[in-house]
């Protein structure tokens, strides 16, 4: 397991084995191949690019080209345990729906974004006036992909407003390993410089433990 | 250094099989085709467990002929790109068949095969045949060649329906399914333009009520005619005027109706190279069949209930961006119900510029994407 990202190896230390897992933004099906080899798990993958999907298809994955803004409609509710948005929420069109799309469709959500309010960014913005490119945040503003960028307080008030509840979380930067946090600490804010969240849903029906094979729920 | 050995030789097979009058095609109409033909062509060799069965579904208009020369025009295979050595399908691995469908005239029975009970060519005595009573009468043929289970079934446009039908007919029999530029259902479009297909045929003086082979007359016009317009829907926009913009046949206008444009005489010969191919109760029977295919409306109207017994099959469904006969929303509402249903769909949208008929094209994506989802097929029973 030398060589696997840091946050591939906390998400393989989060999900449960044999589970049904959707991921979100899967490229080439690195994550849902580890998944599948050493969690068991039943995965399926959306993919936006056609390199991505045929990669996952070589690896015997089943995945589906599309979009997490619009094609999350395609899965019937509860069909998974887990949906694994890495690093999108913050490139997608409208980041609430597709959280609650995300706790629509499985009974847990695995998400990691960059922290806006991290101190390297806020440094960024206060002494240049500029928009913040740093490691974690590249691309000047023209050509970045990430639309909706938010800090750790932000999301907070995200998953509390969607009554959501925060039931793992860690602080990632690269090539350091996950660093296990609680977000709601004002410190944790500046200091994380990316956040990786497993949430779960904090009212409603109590999570069934799905019978193993009855993927989707007859 | 040594010397290359010489490729062994193709094994391919084909022939007519013939099922006994007690063994009748039971058509979901009620009615029954006694005495069934099927007219067939394979590549490759069954293996010893027999798991390495492949069968490939035909379009409207195509026919067994996959591979290898057509016995007809003279032309090579219509998917030479995904059947043969090397490729995707490969004669070395897998046996790979493809069958004339019911209602067709490659050598199946069809409306110009010979009725029994008057001795002459059926005409529209024939009874209306489905896409159903298509892949009833392959998998028929799949009994009659000692094959339980398919590798895969494959097939684009109408034989994307076929593999469809098939999921949901007899899942159990097959491991994988390959779905390319098809549909659950035929639209009211799609219906639109096979009517007009069929008026032209039947407008045909010749065609003679469908008896045209008892007066010794054949409806080329109309034939030629209906596979004009469908020629239409199989190309996009885009690919019509990149071949031919405005284009000419001779310099200037002829002030009159001959095929001035170039686009006009391209269609001509379309529509005169069909009907020396196709029989034109065959091109009615057929079209009909596929306007009748709405998938859903035999369960209930639930797509996802077609393919409830068919969670353990891997489905790999491809659309095209230009197509607009079998549009990608047509793929996702499969994808959506296959995902509802809990089986295991993979989808990709290729973007191309060729209309419908880019299935049949080189198209780079879809032939790697097909390689990969084989290829993973093949592992998981284990053919490497």
């Amino acid at each position: 397991m030398t060589g696997v990202r840091e946050d591939f190896r906390e998400i393989l230390r989060l999900v449960r084995p044999g589970a049904r897992v959707l991921d979100v933004g899967c490229g080439g099906g690195e994550l849902l191949e580890l998944l599948t080899r050493e969690k068991q798990v039943d995965g399926r993958g959306v993919e936006i690019s056609h390199q991505g999907v045929s990669a996952c298809l070589a690896r015997g994955l089943a995945v589906m080209q599309g979009d997490a803004d619009r094609d999350l409609d395609q899965f019937p509710t509860g069909a998974f345990d887990y949906a694994i948005l890495s690093q999108t929420l913050q490139a997608t069109r409208n980041p609430r729906q597709v959280l609650s799309e995300l706790m629509r469709i499985a009974d847990r959500a695995v998400v990691s974004f960059p922290n806006f309010g991290h101190w390297r960014v806020r440094w960024s913005l206060v002494q240049r006036g500029r928009m913040p490119e740093t490691r974690s945040l590249p691309e000047p503003w023209w050509s970045t992909p990430n639309i909706h960028l938010c800090t750790l307080a932000d999301f907070n008030a995200l998953v509390e407003d969607l009554d959501l509840r925060i039931e793992a979380s860690a602080a990632l930067a690269e090539g350091k390993p996950a660093r296990p946090m609680d977000p709601t600490k004002p410190i944790e804010n500046w200091r994380a410089e990316a956040a990786l969240f497993l949430l779960g849903r904090r009212s409603g029906p109590v999570e069934p433990d799905a019978a193993p094979g009855d993927l989707f729920g007859a | 250094m040594t010397i290359a050995a010489e490729p062994e030789a193709i094994a391919q097979d084909g022939g007519t099989w013939s099922f006994p009058s007690e063994r009748p095609l039971v058509l979901d109409s009620g009615a029954r085709i006694a005495g069934l033909e099927v007219a067939w062509r394979s590549w490759g060799r069954l293996n010893a467990d027999k798991s390495n069965a492949v069968l490939i579904c035909h379009a409207l208009t195509l026919d067994q002929h996959v591979a290898g020369t057509h016995p007809t025009t003279g032309k090579p295979g219509w998917w030479t790109r995904l059947v043969g050595p090397g490729r995707p399908l490969d004669p070395a691995k897998h046996f790979i068949v493809c069958a004339n469908v019911v209602g067709g005239c490659m050598g199946s029975t069809g409306p110009s095969s010979t009725n029994p009970a008057t001795g002459k060519a059926w005409g529209l005595a024939f009874p209306v045949i489905t896409i159903g009573d298509m892949v009833r009468s392959q998998a028929m043929l799949m009994d009659a060649m000692g094959i339980e289970t398919l590798l895969a079934v494959v097939g684009g446009s109408m034989g994307g329906m076929q593999v469809l039908q098939w999921a949901a007919d007899y899942p159990e029999r097959i491991f994988s399914a390959v779905v390319v530029a098809a549909a659950a259902r035929h639209s009211a479009q799609n219906i639109a333009f096979h009517e007009v297909g069929r008026q032209a045929i039947m407008a045909d003086p010749d065609w003679r009520g469908g008896d045209y082979a008892l007066h010794g007359t054949r409806p080329e016009k109309g034939l030629a005619v209906a596979r004009m317009a469908a020629h239409i829907t199989y190309l996009s926009e885009q690919a019509l005027q990149r071949k031919f913009g405005r284009e000419l046949q001779r310099d200037g206008l002829s002030w009159g109706f001959d095929a001035d444009f170039q686009v006009e005489s391209y269609l001509r010969h379309q529509g005169a190279s069909f009907v020396d191919r196709f029989d034109a109760n065959s091109y009615l029977y057929i079209t009909r069949a596929m306007d009748y295919f709405d998938l859903a409306a035999a369960h209930g109207g639930v797509l996802a209930e077609a393919f409830r017994k068919a969670r353990d099959v891997r489905f790999c469904v491809l659309s095209f961006t230009s197509d607009w006969l079998y549009p990608t929303p047509e793929s996702r509402h499969v994808v959506r119900a296959l995902n509802a249903a809990g089986a295991r769909a993979s989808f990709v949208e290729i973007e191309s510029d060729k209309g419908h008929d880019a299935f049949l094209l080189d198209e780079p994506v879809m032939e790697s994407a097909l390689a990969g989802f084989l290829d993973s097929v093949d592992s998981a029973r284990g053919l490497k």
